[in-house]
């Protein structure tokens, strides 16, 4: 069976219509999953349209390459660890730029060995050419530093965004002359200028920007797509590239909005560094005039409490506490307390990070709050623990203008009538600032690695009992 | 209307429609999102398989196509199955 161009484009719009149903799916947990039934449905009706329409003559090479990547993606898909999400994301991203890359220096060739080359085209696979390699580089950047490879802090030097700029002038000129042209030399010197582009543009922001940087590469992928979609003249490509491109887009612009900066001042280079010196903690602590506490002392004021507010950020990840603070939270549950999670929109490293975390403890989504919805709450509740956060909330960013947080929407921790800080040691959190909510009467620290500390308290739970 | 326009029309239109279906995500599924926008842009494994399947195809755009393809698959099987386990780990209270 072949199909006709006409049957091959009614199945790839059958296959859009999936995938804008797939996104939609994801507005609540509870249809999710049915979305992205609906995005692998659509995925198979494109493939199989694809597979079975008058280009594709030769299966061979298809079928090798193919059950070598499903095999690979299926192997690491189960294997992963949702802490390691980020990372994996990353790389995802970076084979979707090298594919676009690929696919259209491949039609290049394909089309010049046919003679049917023209400026239009050109000028399109310039397009997918240019952002397929920017998001390949920039995805493996990300990649290192998520995984530690490389170091966190922002790479900055003299003279760096006027690089860039000159780099982004020359990829574009090259690109013009290889469409007017046909030259292959403007072909191949545009393509190393763009990968080094996507390397060049993400080494100045910092780690902890990451979940910005997530967003953005998202979005290029979709880009990529898109572009491709363009030389191939494929509407399903560009549909899909669309969608990609602007969901990407809007996360960047809400990871932005929730850090209340610009994403010109993200993209130009972050403040603070990811990673800095733990100083003698108790030297520190004493110094400054902040109280740390036992974990009894947390466990007291708990056991009784009427609710509960748990802030997890980045260091739960860490220290991968998010099952101890499942166990503690039932235990606290079965005394009659109240447990909520109040998660800010860029806690962790990419956008949702800590929701997945605690899905994957099995804590209930229902109990697990957005900033707006929990921050009334925080009033009245007996006890705000802070796991592994810190900038997200500091009162600094509402009271302190000089600060460079200040305006930054923040969880409202220090309205409870007890915070304690899981902390591992006095180093103030990315954007270097210190936080004013340490040195509140009503703010203890507890410091440690936030799983024994947890693990602590639900053993002190489950022993000291009234 | 040259082709290269009515791709243009298709572009611009399918943005609106981007822009409004993920304005109704709810944040706490915004790693699956990204997972699940992930997975579909491995829509490019169409354009990997008309490079390669192509009868005319030479050696070099062969070669090229099969990395393609081998990339854009893992993309494709990994991000669709990863978004899946993730989603699979969101229950209610009670459930």
């Amino acid at each position: 069976m072949e199909l006709t161009l006409n049957q091959q484009g009614i199945a790839y719009l059958i296959s859009a219509v999936l995938f804008i149903f797939a996104l939609k799916g994801l507005t609540h947990p509870a249809t999710a999953r049915r979305g992205n039934m609906l995005g692998m449905l659509g995925m198979a009706i494109a493939l199989g349209a694809t597979l079975l329409g008058s280009q594709v003559q030769d299966y061979g090479l298809i079928l090798v390459a193919g059950t070598l990547g499903a095999v690979i993606g299926i192997v690491i898909a189960l294997r992963i660890q949702m802490t390691a999400m980020p990372q994996l994301v990353a790389a995802l991203h970076s084979f979707v730029g090298m594919a676009a890359v690929l696919v259209a220096i491949g039609t290049f060739v394909n089309r010049a060995q046919a003679g049917t080359l023209n400026s239009v085209l050109m000028g399109e696979l310039s397009a997918g050419i240019v952002i397929g390699a920017i998001t390949f580089t920039g995805s493996v950047i990300a990649f290192a530093k998520l995984q530690g490879i490389m170091s966190g802090a922002p790479i900055k030097f003299e003279g760096q965004h006027l690089l860039n700029a000159f780099m982004g002038v020359v990829t574009v000129l090259l690109a013009v002359e290889f469409a007017l042209t046909g030259d292959i030399w403007s072909l191949l010197l545009m393509t190393l200028f763009a990968f080094a582009l996507g390397g060049t543009l993400i080494i100045p922001i910092g780690g902890a920007d990451m979940p910005v940087i997530i967003s953005m590469l998202n979005s290029y992928s979709g880009w990529a797509a898109a572009a491709t979609g363009f030389t191939l003249h494929n509407d399903l490509l560009i549909i899909v590239g669309a969608l990609v491109g602007f969901s990407g887009a809007i996360l960047s612009f809400i990871m932005c909005r929730a850090m209340n900066r610009s994403i010109i001042n993200v993209i130009f280079g972050g403040f603070g560094t990811d990673s800095g010196s733990g100083d003698s903690v108790g030297a520190v602590a004493a110094e400054k005039g902040v109280k740390s506490a036992s974990v009894e002392d947390a466990v007291y004021w708990m056991e009784d409490a009427s609710r509960v507010i748990i802030v997890p950020g980045y260091g739960m990840a860490v220290a991968q506490a998010q099952h101890a603070l499942k166990e503690m939270m039932e235990l606290l549950q079965a005394r009659g307390v109240d447990v909520k999670f109040a998660i800010h929109p860029v806690a962790g490293r990419m956008p949702g990070h800590m929701n997945v975390l605690l899905a994957e403890a099995d804590i209930p989504y229902d109990q697990v709050l957005e900033m707006d919805e929990v921050n009334p709450q925080f009033q009245g509740a007996d006890v705000a623990l802070v796991v592994g956060a810190n900038d997200v909330v500091n009162p600094a960013a509402k009271e302190d203008p000089s600060s460079p947080i200040y305006g930054m929407p923040i969880l409202e921790a220090g309205r409870a009538n007890q915070v304690y800080f899981l902390k591992r040691s006095m180093r103030p959190g990315y954007s270097g600032v210190d936080n004013l909510l340490f040195y509140r009467d009503n703010t203890s620290l507890i410091f440690g690695d936030a799983k024994d500390t947890i693990e602590g308290m639900a053993t002190a739970l489950k022993g000291g009992g009234h | 209307m040259s082709e290269s326009l009515t791709a243009l029309y298709v572009f611009v239109l399918a943005c609106f429609i981007g822009y409004y279906v993920v304005w109704g995500v709810t944040p706490s599924l915004h790693t699956p999102l990204v997972a699940l926008t992930n997975a579909i842009s491995g829509i490019v494994l169409v354009g990997a398989l008309l490079v390669t399947g192509l009868d005319e195809a030479g050696w070099f755009a062969s070669g090229l196509g099969f990395i393609a393809v081998l990339l854009a698959s893992i993309n494709v099987f990994g991000g669709f199955l990863v978004t899946h386990r993730m989603l699979s780990m969101f229950k209610k209270k009670n459930k």
